[in-house]
């Protein structure tokens, strides 16, 4: 146990020691779009039954946030350690595959739960935005960034270059994350871009954290759950094969 | 009888259809300080990095200390500490937190194991500089860290990569007298380096790798022994001109009043030389034999060399 909670701890002590960039940055980035999105929306009829644009507008970009740190920092810190030659110091020691990829992923959650909180308590100030099930927010915060935790893990073992990773980053993360329904609602999609974006697994994590907060959702939040629960399952578990067979880490 | 520190059996590697190593057989005695050479390219870091669990052999098996380094890593990773040859440091820490946090991932905590530490930092030299961020050190001192990373856990078996290589003489001086501390503690210290007269200072075994196989393990002074050419350096009375042509072929240099030549070890008789010499009309003054050195024998194992 100390040897996960160690590595854990860096894991937390690397990104809290570039604070500005890891987490004042994102929430920064997350208000700049609520208040080009809520001035440039103004006026428009609410997207779900009683919320106002704004508000509906926070959820998605919190777990946008989450998701996108979520990945960077987990991916960062393996490629960045693997290009440095520093990794070694974690592969010399007796860490097992489960405790490796446990600390990279816990810290990865902390750090988007963190980015997460920060987007609400200044988005607050300007719009009210109720929690309904918290319950529902706790479970979808971890499972959705612990998703893209584990798959930042796969992204920083599998990457060998710096443009690698960030292709990584742009060509699939960031076009699901954005085509997830984070500004728009499910309904007001044409039939075949609702069916599309069904297969998108990140429309589940949004859609039910959404859900959290006003309890209206596109999809069954129990649905949603179990979708976002098998996807970081899978991802997870591609994961740790990865570790535990020392692809592109043990040669 | 004591388990080994390392034993290792039909070891093979290969990237591809490139054979790095080919069945190496190998056993380390507890408390040995010994010494693994060859040129580059031989598969002396290959051989580090299945032993430390950086690469997967492709055949056969590697034990620390009686532990399996696939099927029983985490044992095996405890007793086993390894200097990196390439200076490779985290930024984001000083070395007061790096050491802490290498000792966790081997689930080391408490006073005990902070006085440890704190005993490194002065043993390295290093006190002055435990609170300052690892990017502000020279190279001599983030390869001082290196080494204090791989002691932190105690292990009882320490491989050292080219440890001082890059290094300065006075560091290179502090270094050694430290490793020698360790091995009179009894720990067991491999070692692989390319200046071969710290080799020779300080081994007692020897292990030659050439093209991913064993050439030559055996005591350093077995090896020393299989030299099959010395020295031989005469003074004359008058400056040397023309070598006679009987020992043309062995004339390594040739300085005013001298002739360094290279001898076969029982072919030539240094009588016979100098009598070759004296009917050449030079008068003998003085003369000195030496024998080879670990240098001498690694090339002749390695390269075929013949003098």
């Amino acid at each position: 146990m100390i040897g996960f909670r160690t590595l854990f701890y860096k894991e937390l002590l690397r990104f809290y020691k570039v604070l500005l960039q890891t987490i004042l940055a994102p929430v920064v980035t997350a208000l700049l779009y609520l208040v080009v999105f809520s001035g440039t929306f103004k006026g428009r009829p609410d997207i779900l039954p009683g919320v106002g644009y704004v508000a509906f507008l926070v959820p998605g970009l919190m777990m946008m946030s989450m998701i996108q740190n979520a990945f960077a920092n987990s991916s960062s810190s393996l490629i960045q350690s693997k290009i440095a030659g520093n990794l070694i110091f974690i592969l010399l020691s007796p860490l097992s595959t489960f405790e490796f990829f446990l600390a990279f992923v816990g810290a990865a959650i902390v750090r988007a739960l963190l980015v997460a909180l920060g987007i609400y308590v200044v988005a607050i100030v300007f719009v009210t935005v109720p929690i309904r099930h918290p319950l529902y927010l706790l479970l979808f915060g971890i499972f959705g960034s612990g998703a893209l935790g584990a798959l930042g893990i796969i992204a920083g073992i599998w990457s060998e270059r710096f443009d690698q990773l960030a292709g990584f980053q742009n060509f699939v993360v960031m076009p699901l994350s954005f085509l997830s329904g984070v500004f728009y609602s499910l309904r007001s999609l044409p039939p075949v871009w609702q069916t599309l974006s069904k297969l998108n697994p990140l429309l589940y994590m949004i859609d039910g954290f959404r859900y959290g907060f006003f309890g209206i959702s596109d999809v069954s939040p129990l649905l949603s759950l179990a979708i976002v629960i098998a996807f970081c399952a899978a991802i997870s578990a591609t994961a740790l094969a990865m570790v535990a067979r020392g692809y592109r880490l043990r040669n | 009888m004591p388990v080994p520190a390392i034993e290792i059996e039909g070891l093979q590697k290969h990237f591809g259809s490139v054979h790095v190593l080919h069945g190496i057989d190998l056993e380390v005695a507890s408390g040995e300080f010994f010494g693994l050479l060859g040129p580059n390219g031989a598969g002396k870091s290959t051989l580090i990095n299945i032993l430390a669990g950086l690469t997967r052999a492709s055949a056969g098996h590697a034990r620390i200390c009686g532990h399996d380094v696939v099927s029983d890593y985490r044992h095996s990773r405890k007793t086993l500490g390894v200097v990196p040859q390439e200076v490779v440091f985290d930024p984001f820490f000083s070395v007061r937190e790096i050491l802490r946090i290498q000792a966790g991932y081997f689930g080391l905590k408490g006073p005990e194991n902070e006085r440890w530490r704190e005993e490194l930092l002065a043993a390295l030299m290093l006190e002055d500089k435990a609170d300052v961020n690892m990017r502000a050190l020279s190279g001599g001192m983030k390869r001082r860290v290196l080494i204090a990373q791989a002691l932190v856990h105690r292990p009882q078996v320490v491989i050292l990569d080219e440890p001082t290589a890059g290094v300065d003489v006075e560091l290179r001086a502090s270094l050694w007298t430290f490793i020698r501390r360790l091995h009179t503690e009894g720990h067991t210290i491999v070692l692989t380096t390319h200046y071969l007269e710290e080799a020779e200072a300080l081994c007692g075994r020897i292990a030659i790798l050439k093209q991913g196989r064993i050439a030559a393990l055996d005591s350093k002074q077995a090896l020393l022994r299989r030299a099959v050419h010395k020295t031989l350096t005469v003074t004359t009375a008058e400056p040397m001109g023309t070598v006679p042509e009987a020992l043309r072929d062995k004339v390594r240099r040739v300085t005013g009043h001298c002739v360094e030549l290279s001898l076969h070890k029982g072919v030539d008789s240094i009588p016979g030389i100098l009598e070759t010499l004296r009917v050449a009309g030079y008068t003998i003054v003085d003369l000195t034999t030496e024998e080879a050195d670990l240098e001498e024998v690694f090339l002749e194992l390695t390269q075929g060399r013949t003098g």
